[in-house]
């Protein structure tokens, strides 16, 4: 980053990246904005901004409903599970995909993304079933499985970019130099590609906090995860919108605290990335 | 190895109920989010002073979700709830199938003969009880008196299609955004169709003949669909295509509709404390044409227990607690008797201290005017008000919701629709084999 | 280059990845295909057989399926283009030396955070409700009318709404590499007399090709099996107009309770996808190497 800015253009991209930023994340704000309004300042028209009768009450009620902590700890266990297997599985073939390719790596890769093909209601009944008679079914290792599984393509594709883009000098560097392939990838390869590791590792520790099809079919009450607790909120009675934007906001809340504390350690893994 | 454990349990409950106490029961209720079964949750203190024996694990979900996820459970066996709630859609079918446990052996004071004889025969197949009632709801008109009073009009208790149309006129004012009547729209078996069903039938129109010949080609229908679109046209808020009963029940609370008729249960939100129409809100029955039968429908989120469960009697012990008298008695001295399940038991709404709660008489004439065994003029094959208890039905339902939906968008007319309607029902019953 | 010993290695090590999603791939595809040609639903349980292609006849002869297509496609090349056109503008911009950049990052990724279902109930209720919906209150206070989104453009609304929340995906991926351009190579071009445009052009956007091509193709992937956003604003309507090939199935599935309709209908888009796949790798896939 050795390229000088004058101050003028400096606060000018602030200005723009702040506004497109604001703009992005304003649904977001809107949405913890209502989880403190009362339900009927929540549907209120013309909408309100802010209101006089800012409250508490959804939260509370929110907690008081259901076992947050349980679902909580559902949710942390199989999306944080899930990734560091689906990472322990991907980073050794996508090492091997990256540096060591074969004449049909590029339809190997090909081939991983279709498994994600079929569209999830097809098959539900089927690997509802396969989950009952395994005795999968709403255990946290069961979705652990099932979302790294879903994860994995993903998780090789990341990577293999992200391989790709460290030149291979490198490691025929410290091959020369006589590091056996446990060191080559522990200590060159994987320090080199930190950065896109990182981002692989929040991305899917999103998607699978997200997963809100598989995740609810599959359990009842041990495994359920934050997306159940979800769908007891948005009722089918009644004004919710302030009471499923608090639960929302509850779900949303710890990923947005982990990306917060993670920022640093990210953006320092993202700017390492600038490999020559 | 699960199993044995799980019949070992059985077990145990059988001994613990022949009085020998044993090792705790913990059983798996499914329930909807609804008020009513949100406020059971609260009320467990009571249950388990009763019961210490047995612990209840809820799984509460929104209802597309808990139907998705029970249904998949009892039609494949499954074994992961004890005690399901189910609608009368669902009762009757899963009755035939064995898929239920049946109820008739519930204690005497459970009071069987107490049940509202609507309600009770939506839930009975064969002369078994496969589920007992939680509450019960049909429709009903819900106007703002303040405005019918402003246009100098009076709702009659008893309207005919002919007064609504009148007092929709009356009380349009597209500048002030207040729409004369507020109808569902949005496309589904459960929104749409079931408000444009039970209308229907007070046109006397019904889905199919007595041999399953779909009736969408009769006047009849043409007469229900033409009285809808007109009326949500002329007087109906815009984008009501994609109003169910959530989106209209938030317009009526903040005073953009005249009148709404939709679920006896909407009640108590429009005249509750998110409402600021609350003061100015009456209430008529659902209205009709004459032909003896009115627009309302009949409805009651009930507890079964699946024959897959392994803890039927601990499951029993539930049910009897959370839908017997004692359990409304309940309600009644923690939160106060407008907060009480309605529309399950008689004795309910001759206690004098019920009748004094305003929509009181008009849930319960509205429950008793709706037959889901005779639910139109002419005969018919099927058992339900607002539905056909097929099946097909929640497929056909919801496809037809669609064609009618986009008639209400303005994207095909009424006998387009009506002859797609004839045309795509037809197939089905032919291809599931009711048309020979 | 390698040696015989690393390629066995490197074999073995692809080898656990590719088995595992072989069995995730191979039991449920098996299972659906066994289902596709049986007459199975769930609620009919006393009705069974083989039908042979009836289920697949069922769709082709269906008034929405060529419709469902058209919407399918639609939103996979709608989705794709917004999300990659802002993406890249938003990594340049957010790629820039500026105050608080952390918190900005998070704020940019924000709306990945939110459940899918959430995310449509918001934008349903909150923004493009025709009463009560911020667009509606700011179309009032311009002196217009209202736009019903959802019933006069449903599938532009619905591919809004999911633009939304892969954009944060795209911006990440496109971030990233962005990052690993050298600076060096920048201050050539602009010491060459190249402009902004130049730059743009013939430096970054070469560089970023790889990147495009991933965000593509795993967004492909995943917008071709898109229903929730769907069911949760439109019900797929009206009438059928923001019907897509999976709402299809998941009213076949979830509404009808007919597994074998689901089934036909899942072995269908397995096809369309392969298609489209085959065409994305024809297209682009030579970016994945070099």
């Amino acid at each position: 980053m050795a390229r000088a800015h004058s101050p003028r253009r400096m606060l000018i991209t602030t200005i723009a990246a702040w506004g497109v930023a604001l703009l992005i994340f304003f649904p977001v704000l809107w949405m913890i904005l209502t989880s403190f309004k009362t339900e009927a300042s929540a549907v209120a028209s013309p909408p309100q901004l802010f209101t006089a009768d800012w409250t508490t009450e959804n939260y509370a009620e929110v907690w008081a409903r259901s076992d947050y902590p349980r679902f909580f700890w559902n949710s942390v266990v199989i999306s944080v599970g899930s990734t560091l297997l689906g990472l322990a599985l991907a980073i050794p073939a996508a090492w091997s995909m990256a540096f060591v390719p074969g004449r049909r790596t590029k339809d190997l890769l090909m081939w991983m993304l279709s498994t994600k093909m079929m569209p999830a209601v097809a098959v539900m009944v089927p690997l509802y079933l396969v989950f009952q008679k395994t005795g999968l079914f709403d255990t946290r290792i069961g979705l652990v499985l099932a979302l790294m599984l879903m994860n994995l393509p993903i998780i090789v594709w990341m990577l293999y970019t992200y391989f790709k883009e460290i030149p291979g000098e490198i490691l025929e560097a410290a091959r020369m130099d006589g590091a056996s392939l446990w060191n080559e990838i522990v200590h060159v390869l994987t320090p080199m590609a930190v950065p896109g590791i990182a981002s692989t590792l929040l991305l899917n520790v999103i998607l699978a906090w997200n997963e809100a099809f598989w995740t609810i079919t599959l359990t009842t009450v041990r495994a359920a995860p934050l997306s159940a607790f979800i769908a007891s909120f948005s009722a089918p009675q009644g004004l919710f919108y302030a009471k499923l934007s608090a639960a929302s906001a509850m779900a949303i809340a710890p990923i947005l605290i982990l990306g917060w504390f993670s920022q640093k350690q990210l953006v320092r893994g993202l700017t390492f990335g600038a490999v020559k | 190895m699960t199993l044995t454990l799980r019949a070992l349990l059985g077990g145990s409950v059988a001994l613990a109920l022949a009085g020998a106490a044993l090792a705790e029961t913990t059983i798996t209720v499914a329930t909807v989010n609804n008020g009513d079964m949100i406020r059971m949750q609260g009320l467990m203190d009571d249950f388990y002073a009763k019961n210490p024996d047995i612990k209840v694990e809820w799984v509460t979900l929104e209802e597309n979700v808990l139907r998705q996820n029970v249904t998949t459970d009892i039609a494949t066996g499954g074994g992961q709830y004890d005690v399901m709630t189910i609608g009368t859609y669902e009762v009757p079918i899963w009755g035939k199938q064995n898929w239920l446990v049946s109820l008739n052996d519930l204690p005497a004071d459970y009071d069987v003969d107490d049940l509202l004889p609507a309600i009770r025969g939506g839930l009975t197949v064969d002369g078994n009880l496969f589920a007992a009632p939680f509450y019960g709801e049909s429709s009903m008109v819900m106007y703002r008196k303040d405005l019918m009073d402003a246009a100098g009009l009076t709702m009659p208790d008893a309207p005919t299609w002919a007064d609504i149309e009148k007092a929709a006129a009356a009380m349009t004012d597209k500048a002030k955004e207040q729409y004369g009547i507020c109808l569902r729209g949005k496309a589904g078996w459960g929104e749409n169709m079931a408000f444009l069903t039970a209308m229907s039938n007070s046109f006397g129109a019904r889905w199919f003949d007595e041999a399953w010949v779909p009736q969408f080609d009769q006047p009849e229908w043409k007469a229900t669909l033409d009285t809808y679109l007109h009326l949500m046209n002329e007087y109906g808020p815009p984008g009501a295509s994609n109003n169910g009963f959530n989106e209209n029940l938030t317009l009526f609370q903040q005073g953009h509709c005249g009148m709404w008729i939709d679920a006896t249960v909407a009640a108590s939100f429009v005249t509750g404390k998110d409402s600021t129409v609350a003061d100015h809100v009456a209430f008529a029955l659902a209205p009709d044409n004459g032909l003896g039968k009115r627009g309302n429908w009949l409805w009651a989120w009930s507890l079964a227990i699946p024959a897959s469960s392994q803890k039927q009697e601990a499951a029993k012990t539930f049910i009897d607690w959370a839908t017997d008298k004692d359990y409304l008695a309940l309600v009644a001295s923690r939160e106060g008797w407008a907060n009480v399940p309605p529309g399950t038991r008689t004795s309910l709404y001759e206690n004098p201290e019920y009748q004094k709660v305003p929509f009181a008489k008009m849930t319960l004439d509205s429950i008793n005017s709706a037959d889901p065994n005779a639910p139109t003029v002419k005969p018919v094959p099927y058992v339900g008000v607002q539905f056909v208890a097929i099946p097909e039905f929640q497929g056909l339902g919801t496809t037809v919701g669609e064609i009618f939906s986009a008639a209400l968008a303005g994207q095909k007319s009424a006998d387009d629709a009506l002859a797609e309607a004839q045309s795509i029902v037809t197939d089905e019953m032919t291809a599931a084999g009711y048309i020979q | 280059m390698a040696t015989q010993s690393s390629r066995l290695a490197a074999r073995l090590m692809v080898a656990p990845s590719v088995f595992v999603l072989f069995v995730w791939m191979a039991v449920p595809l098996a299972m659906t295909l066994y289902y596709s040609f049986r007459l199975y639903r769930l609620l009919s349980p006393d009705r069974s057989g083989w039908v042979g292609f009836t289920n697949y006849l069922w769709f082709f002869r269906s008034p929405d399926f060529w419709q469902a297509i058209a919407n399918t496609l639609a939103l996979v090349g709608g989705v794709l283009a917004l999300t990659i056109v802002f993406g890249i503008l938003i990594a340049l911009l957010i790629d820039q030396p500026v105050k608080g950049q952390g918190v900005l990052r998070i704020l940019v990724i924000a709306p990945f955070f939110v459940m899918p279902p959430v995310a449509a109930s918001i934008w349903e209720n909150l923004f493009m409700h025709p009463q009560n919906g911020l667009f509606a209150a700011l179309a009032r206070g311009l002196g217009a009318e209202p736009i019903l989104f959802l019933e006069s453009y449903p599938m532009m609304s619905v591919i809004g709404i999911v633009a939304w929340e892969w954009l944060p995906f795209a911006t990440l991926i496109l971030l990233t590499a962005l990052q690993s351009l050298s600076p060096e190579q920048l201050e050539a071009a602009e010491m060459d007399g190249a402009g902004a445009f130049g730059r743009f052009r013939y430096i970054i956007l070469p560089h970023l090709t790889r990147a495009i091509t991933v965000v593509i193709l795993i967004q492909t992937i995943f917008l071709l099996g898109i229903f929730g956003e769907i069911f949760t604003t439109t019900q797929g309507g009206p009438g059928s107009a923001s019907t897509t090939l999976p709402y299809m199935i998941f009213k076949q599935a979830i509404v009808a309770k007919d597994i074998g309709r689901a089934a036909a209908g899942g072995i269908i888009a397995v096809i369309l996808a392969n298609i489209i796949a085959y065409f994305l790798m024809r297209g682009i896939g030579r970016h994945l190497d070099s």
